[in-house]
C-alpha cells in the first residue's frame, strides 16, 4: 500500500540465476514431510462416509451401532457443526464438507468417524445407517438448464437479471461481457461461423490426496497439520465452521503434493477438527483417491457456443459467445471466468459474452490452473483456425493481424497497458518449430491464451542472523520452487550470496494474513513483500552504519551487500572501510539490536499474461490414437525469477492441458455416479505419452513489480487445449468439437465425413 | 466533496443494478471513494460490493487495494473480483 | 493376529509387527517410519510408493507387509550414500526434475531399478520404464534429461572404476 512498485530497469546479480532449489534435499532423500507424513501422540484415524447417491434427501442418521463398537471414539454428522448465525458462504463450504438434507452428488460426504486404527474406523461406517429418498438428478449442463430438469437448489433465482425471475431455475447465475454491437458487426463480416463446443469435466489430478491433523484441545485453541495452497484461508474458514477465534487455530501447512487449484478449499479439514473435539484426542484423515476423484473439485464441465465473422482481408469484426459452465451443487463464478478470457486475446470492436452458471449433481466446481480459461480457449481458438482456413489466411497471420495490444478495449473491459500476445505470436511464428517438416500422418495446430493473474495479501519477515546470513518468513505456500525465487529476490536486494538465505514458511501463528498461493501469485505477491522487507532491513543496516561512524543515515549507501560513507561526518574521519552485512551483524547488539525488515502489502497490479503454443501430432486413422510429436511453449513471464521454475510451469501446464485435451474426462452413469474415480480410468499423461516440451521465455516487464515480474504459473494450460484440437482436425480433416479428443471422439469423427 | 467527477464503465453484470446503464459519473478521487459514492447512488450495486469488485485503473487490476489514488483522465472500469488455480 | 515380519531394509535388519492384510507400504509408513514411500492411489497406478523388493521394482501398496518376511527392501531413503548423494537424486537437483516432490521418490527407485538393468538407456526407454510413475508438475521433460544425465554420470564413474581398478 502506498509502496513504490514501479518497474525499474536495471542489471541482475542473483535474479535470472538458476541455483538447486533450497527445499530439495528432503525431497530427493524421502525427508521433507507432507500432508499424511505427520502423526501426533495419542492420534485416532478418521474416515468419512460418503453418499452413494447422486441426488438424495437424508432422512435420518443412525449412528447409535457405529458409536458402540469397540475402538470408535467418535461420530460426527451434520447436527455436530452449530449453523445457527453462520455466515451463509461459510454454510455453503460446511454443506460441501458435510451434507446436511440433502446429498447432493456421488460422493458427498453424510458422516465420519474417528477410531484408534483405521480398520475400526472403515467397519464402524458400515454401521452407520442412512435412510436416503433419491430423487432425481441431472449431471450435463446442457440438459440441467431445459425447463423440466431436476432442481438442485428450489430457492436458486438466477442472478445477474434484472427484474429477478419468478421461477427457480439450476442457472445460478449470469454475467455478460463485452462492448459495441455484434449485429452491426456481423454485418461486416464476409465468413460468419456459428459452432457449439463442448469440453469434459477434468479434474486437477494432484499426486498427493487431501491430508489433515487436527487437534483440539478442551481449552478451545487447536492445531491443525494440513496440505494446503492456503493455511491462513484454512484457518479462518474452519475457525469460522467451528465458531472458534481465529487465533486459536493455528494451522502449519505441511509440504504441498500437487494442488493447481484444488488445495484452495476445505473438503476434510472442519470435519477432522470436529471429530478431534468430539473425540478430544489428535485425529488424522487422509483421503482415498477414490474420495479425491469423487469428493473434492473437478473443474467446470462445459457446453460453449460461439459465433465469429471475418472480412475477406481478415479481420474479424465481430465475437459473440454463450459459455455454459457447471458449478457442482452450489452457486460458483466459473461461466463469468470464461466469457471474461473468452476474447481477450484479440482487438475487437464488436464482441459480447454471455456466462451461465450452472448447478448439477456433480462435486462442487474448484478452481484449476486459470480457471475455466482453458475452455472458453479451446471453443474461440478452434474457431479462429477455421476462420482462417475460409479466408486462405494462415493461422498465425490472422491471429496476429487481430492480436490485442497496448490501448487496445479487452473483450472483457478495460484498456490494456503493454502486453505479451504480439510478441509471443511474432516469436511462434519465427519459431524453429514451425519449419520442421512433417511426417506422414502428422500435421500442426496452434492457439494462443490469456489469463488474468492477481496479486493479493502478502506478509513476510526479513530477519539477519548474528553471523549476517538472513531468513525470510513468508505466509505463501510454495507449491513448486517458490522458496528458491524468495531467497533468490533477496540475495539480490541485500546483495549475498543465495547460499546464505533461508526462505521459511511460517504457520499461522506467526505471521499476519497472507492469501492462499493460487491466481499465479506466490512469486509475484511473495516477492513484492520480501521486497518490501528488505528494503526495510537495508534502511536499519544504513542506521547501524551511520551510528558506528557517527554521521548522518542519509550519508550511508547500500551496495553490494556493504553500507557505504558517502561523507566525512562530524569526526572527520576519511578513512571508513565499508561495513558488511556480517559485520553490522556481529555489531548489532551494540547498536540497537536485532536487525530485520517487516512487509504487510497488498500485492495489486499483476500483469495479465498471454501465451502462444505450437504443436504437432500424428493420428492413427485405424484406431484414433493422438500421439503428440513436438510440443512448444512461448509465454510471456514478465521477467522470470528463476528460469528452470518458470520453463517447469510452462511444461507442466502444457502436459495437464495435453492429458485433458485427449483423455481426462469425468464419465458418469444414468445413475449418476463417476464410473473413472481412479488413476487407471482416469488416465493422466504419463512418460511414455509426451515428447520433451520446448519452451521459450518472453520478458516483456511488468511496469507494476520493481523487477517486472508477471505471474506465470497458469498460463500455460490455457492454449494446449485447442492447440491439439486444431493439429488433429488439420491431421484428420474434420472439425473437432469436444474435449476430450479421445479414440472413440475421433472414430466418431472420421466415421461421419 | 471536492473530487471531481468521473467516468466510471460497469461490466455487463452490474448494469442491471445501475438502471441498465453501461458506465455512471461519479465524485470520486480513490477506490474506497468510489465504493462508498456507487453504493450511495445506486444501493442496488452494494451486494455487488460485498461480493467483491475489482476495479481496473488504466488497465492495471485492482482487487483489493482500496487507498488506490484513481489519476486524472484514468480510464476506471468495475470488474468482477476474479479467483484463480 | 498380528505377523511379526523380519526383513532387511535399507541395508538394516528391521523387525516389524503388522496385521496380515495391511499393505507393505501402510507398514513401511506406519510401523517402520518410512514415510519417504508416498500414497497417492493405493491401487498400484501412480507408482509413488515404488520399492524394490529382492531388486524387483514393485508398488507397495500392491504387497502385503507379511510378504516381506525374509526379504531385502530398498527404500529411497536408503539411496544416499551417508550425505553423499545418489547420482540421480543429484542430477534430479540440478535439472530442477521436481515440483511439489510427492512423485520424486517413486521415480527415484524406479530410475535406480532402470538403470541397473540397462546402464545406457534411450530417451524412448527411459519414458517407457518410467511410465508407471505419474507426475503432474513437470511435464516430465525435466525428469527424462535427469535421468539420461544420471545415466551418463554414472556409466563415467563406473568406466573411470574400471580403469583404476
Amino acid at each position: 500500500m502506498g509502496k513504490d512498485t514501479t518497474f525499474k530497469a536495471r542489471n541482475f546479480n542473483s535474479v535470472g540465476t538458476r541455483p538447486l532449489r533450497p527445499d530439495g534435499i528432503d525431497k530427493v532423500t524421502g525427508r521433507a514431510r507432507y500432508g499424511a507424513d505427520f502423526s501426533m501422540p495419542g492420534q485416532l484415524q478418521g474416515c468419512i462416509l460418503r453418499s452413494p447417491h447422486a441426488h438424495a434427501s437424508i432422512k435420518s442418521i443412525d449412528t447409535s451401532k457405529a458409536e458402540k463398537l469397540k475402538g470408535v471414539k467418535a461420530v460426527v454428522t451434520r447436527k455436530d457443526f452449530i449453523t445457527k448465525d453462520a455466515d451463509p458462504a461459510l454454510l455453503t463450504v460446511l454443506d460441501n464438507c458435510m451434507a446436511g438434507k440433502t446429498a447432493f452428488y456421488d460422493g458427498h460426504a453424510v458422516a465420519a468417524v474417528a477410531a484408534i486404527d483405521a480398520k475400526t474406523a472403515k467397519k464402524a461406517l458400515q454401521l452407520i445407517k442412512v435412510e436416503y429418498k433419491v430423487l432425481k438428478h441431472v449431471t450435463d449442463v446442457d440438459e440441467a438448464i431445459k425447463p423440466k430438469a431436476p432442481l438442485i437448489d428450489k430457492k436458486c433465482f438466477t442472478s445477474g437479471v434484472d427484474p429477478k425471475p419468478s421461477k427457480a431455475s439450476n442457472i445460478a447465475a449470469r454475467s455478460e461481457f463485452g462492448h459495441g454491437d455484434v449485429d452491426k458487426g456481423f454485418e461486416k463480416a464476409d465468413v460468419i461461423i456459428e459452432r457449439n463446443y463442448k469440453t469434459g469435466q477434468s479434474h486437477q489430478g494432484y499426486i498427493e490426496p487431501h491430508a489433515c491433523v487436527a487437534s483440539y484441545s478442551p481449552d478451545g485453541t487447536a492445531d491443525m497439520w494440513v496440505c494446503t495452497q492456503g493455511h491462513f484461508d484454512f484457518r479462518a474458514q474452519c475457525a469460522g465452521i467451528l465458531g472458534m477465534d481465529a487465533s486459536k487455530l493455528r494451522v502449519t501447512s505441511s509440504e504441498i503434493g500437487g494442488g493447481f487449484g484444488g488445495k484452495t478449499h476445505l473438503w476434510i479439514e472442519p470435519v477432522t477438527l470436529a471429530l478431534s473435539r468430539k473425540a478430544n484426542r489428535p485425529v488424522k484423515l487422509v483421503m482415498t483417491r477414490d474420495e479425491v476423484f469423487r469428493a473434492s473439485g473437478p473443474t467446470s464441465a462445459t457446453s460453449i457456443d460461439v459465433k465469429m465473422g471475418v472480412t475477406k482481408d481478415g479481420t474479424i469484426t465481430a465475437a459473440e459467445a454463450e459459455l455454459r459452465y457447471t458449478s457442482g451443487p452450489y452457486a460458483g463464478s466459473w461461466a463469468r471466468l470464461g466469457a471474461m478470457t473468452a476474447f481477450a486475446c484479440y482487438d475487437l470492436d464488436h464482441v459480447k459474452t454471455v456466462g451461465l452458471e450452472v448447478l448439477v449433481n456433480r462435486p462442487k466446481t474448484t478452481a484449476y490452473r486459470a480457471p475455466s480459461a482453458p475452455m472458453a480457449a479451446f471453443a474461440v481458438e478452434s474457431m479462429v483456425d477455421e476462420l482462417a482456413e475460409h479466408i486462405g489466411m494462415s493461422a498465425v497471420d490472422l491471429r496476429i493481424k487481430n492480436a490485442a495490444k497496448e490501448g487496445t478495449r479487452a473483450s472483457y473491459g478495460p484498456v490494456y497497458g503493454p502486453i505479451g500476445i504480439g510478441p509471443t505470436l511474432e516469436a511462434a511464428k519465427n519459431h524453429p518449430h514451425m519449419k520442421v517438416k512433417l511426417g506422414k500422418n502428422q500435421s500442426r495446430g496452434m492457439a494462443c491464451g490469456f489469463w488474468f493473474n492477481f496479486g493479493g495479501q502478502s506478509c513476510t519477515d526479513l530477519n539477519i542472523g548474528p553471523d549476517g546470513s538472513a531468513t525470510i518468513t513468508v505466509g505463501t505456500i510454495d507449491v513448486g520452487g517458490a522458496r528458491a525465487s524468495l531467497a533468490l529476490v533477496v540475495a539480490e536486494e541485500l546483495g549475498i550470496p543465495y547460499e546464505r538465505v533461508k526462505a521459511v514458511i511460517a504457520d499461522t501463528g506467526s505471521l499476519g494474513h497472507n492469501d492462499m498461493t493460487d491466481g499465479s501469485r506466490g512469486t509475484f505477491a511473495s516477492s513484492l513483500s520480501a521486497i518490501d522487507s528488505c528494503r526495510m532491513a537495508i534502511a536499519e543496516l544504513r542506521n547501524r552504519a551511520a551510528q558506528i561512524w557517527e554521521i548522518d543515515a542519509d550519508d550511508v549507501i547500500w551496495e553490494n551487500g556493504e553500507a557505504k560513507a558517502i561523507s566525512k561526518g562530524a569526526a572527520g574521519n576519511s578513512n571508513r572501510e565499508p561495513l558488511s552485512l556480517a559485520n553490522l551483524a556481529q555489531s548489532a547488539h551494540k547498536t540497537g539490536g536485532p536487525i530485520s525488515g517487516h512487509s504487510q502489502i497488498v500485492a495489486d497490479g499483476a500483469g495479465v499474461s498471454f501465451a502462444t503454443h505450437i504443436c504437432d501430432v500424428e493420428v492413427d486413422k485405424e484406431t484414433g490414437q493422438t500421439s503428440i510429436v513436438r510440443y512448444t511453449v512461448i509465454q510471456d513471464a514478465g521477467k522470470a525469477v528463476h528460469p528452470t521454475y518458470v520453463e517447469g510451469q510452462f511444461q507442466g501446464g502444457a502436459a495437464q492441458g495435453i492429458g485433458w485435451a485427449l483423455n481426462e474426462e469425468y464419465i458418469y452413469g444414468d445413475d449418476g455416479r463417476l464410473q473413472n474415480p481412479g488413476f487407471l480410468d482416469y488416465r493422466i499423461p504419463v512418460c511414455s505419452d509426451l515428447p520433451m516440451i520446448d519452451t521459450q521465455i518472453l520478458e516483456i516487464p511488468n511496469p507494476n513489480h520493481p523487477y517486472g515480474v508477471r505471474g506465470v504459473g497458469e498460463t500455460s494450460i490455457v492454449p494446449p487445449l485447442a492447440a491439439i484440437g486444431n493439429a488433429i482436425s488439420n491431421a484428420i480433416g474434420v472439425r473437432m468439437t469436444q474435449v476430450p479428443m479421445s479414440p472413440p471422439r475421433i472414430l466418431a469423427a472420421l466415421n461421419q465425413e | 466533496m471536492t473530487a471531481r467527477a468521473r467516468t466510471v464503465h460497469l461490466w455487463g453484470g452490474l448494469r442491471p443494478a445501475a438502471d441498465g446503464a453501461e458506465s455512471v459519473e461519479l465524485h470520486a478521487g480513490t477506490i474506497r471513494e468510489l465504493m462508498r459514492v456507487l453504493c450511495e447512488q445506486y444501493p442496488k450495486l452494494e451486494p455487488f460490493v460485498d461480493e467483491g469488485i475489482a476495479v481496473s485503473v488504466n488497465g492495471t487490476i485492482y482487487r483489493d487495494d482500496w487507498s488506490q489514488v484513481l489519476p486524472v483522465d484514468a480510464e476506471i472500469y468495475l470488474l468482477p473480483r476474479i479467483e484463480g488455480g | 493376529m498380528s505377523v511379526l515380519v523380519s526383513s532387511k531394509i535399507n541395508g538394516d535388519d528391521i523387525e516389524f509387527v503388522c496385521e496380515p492384510d495391511e499393505t507393505l507400504l501402510d507398514a513401511l509408513r506406519d510401523r517402520v517410519g518410512l514415510t519417504g514411500v508416498k500414497e497417492g492411489c493405493g491401487t498400484g497406478d501412480c507408482g509413488a510408493c515404488s520399492i524394490t523388493l529382492d531388486g524387483a521394482l514393485v508398488c507397495s501398496c500392491l504387497v502385503l507387509g507379511a510378504e516381506a518376511e525374509g526379504r531385502k527392501i530398498e527404500t529411497v531413503e536408503g539411496m544416499a550414500d551417508g550425505d553423499k548423494l545418489h547420482p540421480l537424486q543429484q542430477k534430479f537437483l540440478e535439472h530442477a526434475a521436481l515440483q511439489c516432490g510427492i512423485c520424486t521418490p517413486g521415480f527415484l527407485v524406479a530410475s535406480k531399478t532402470l538403470l541397473e538393468k540397462n546402464p545406457d538407456p534411450t530417451e524412448e526407454e527411459v519414458r517407457y520404464a518410467l511410465a508407471g510413475n505419474l507426475c503432474r508438475c513437470t511435464g516430465y521433460d525435466k525428469i527424462v534429461r535427469a535421468v539420461l544425465d544420471a545415466a551418463k554420470q554414472m556409466r563415467k564413474t563406473a568406466k573411470k572404476g574400471k580403469t583404476n581398478g
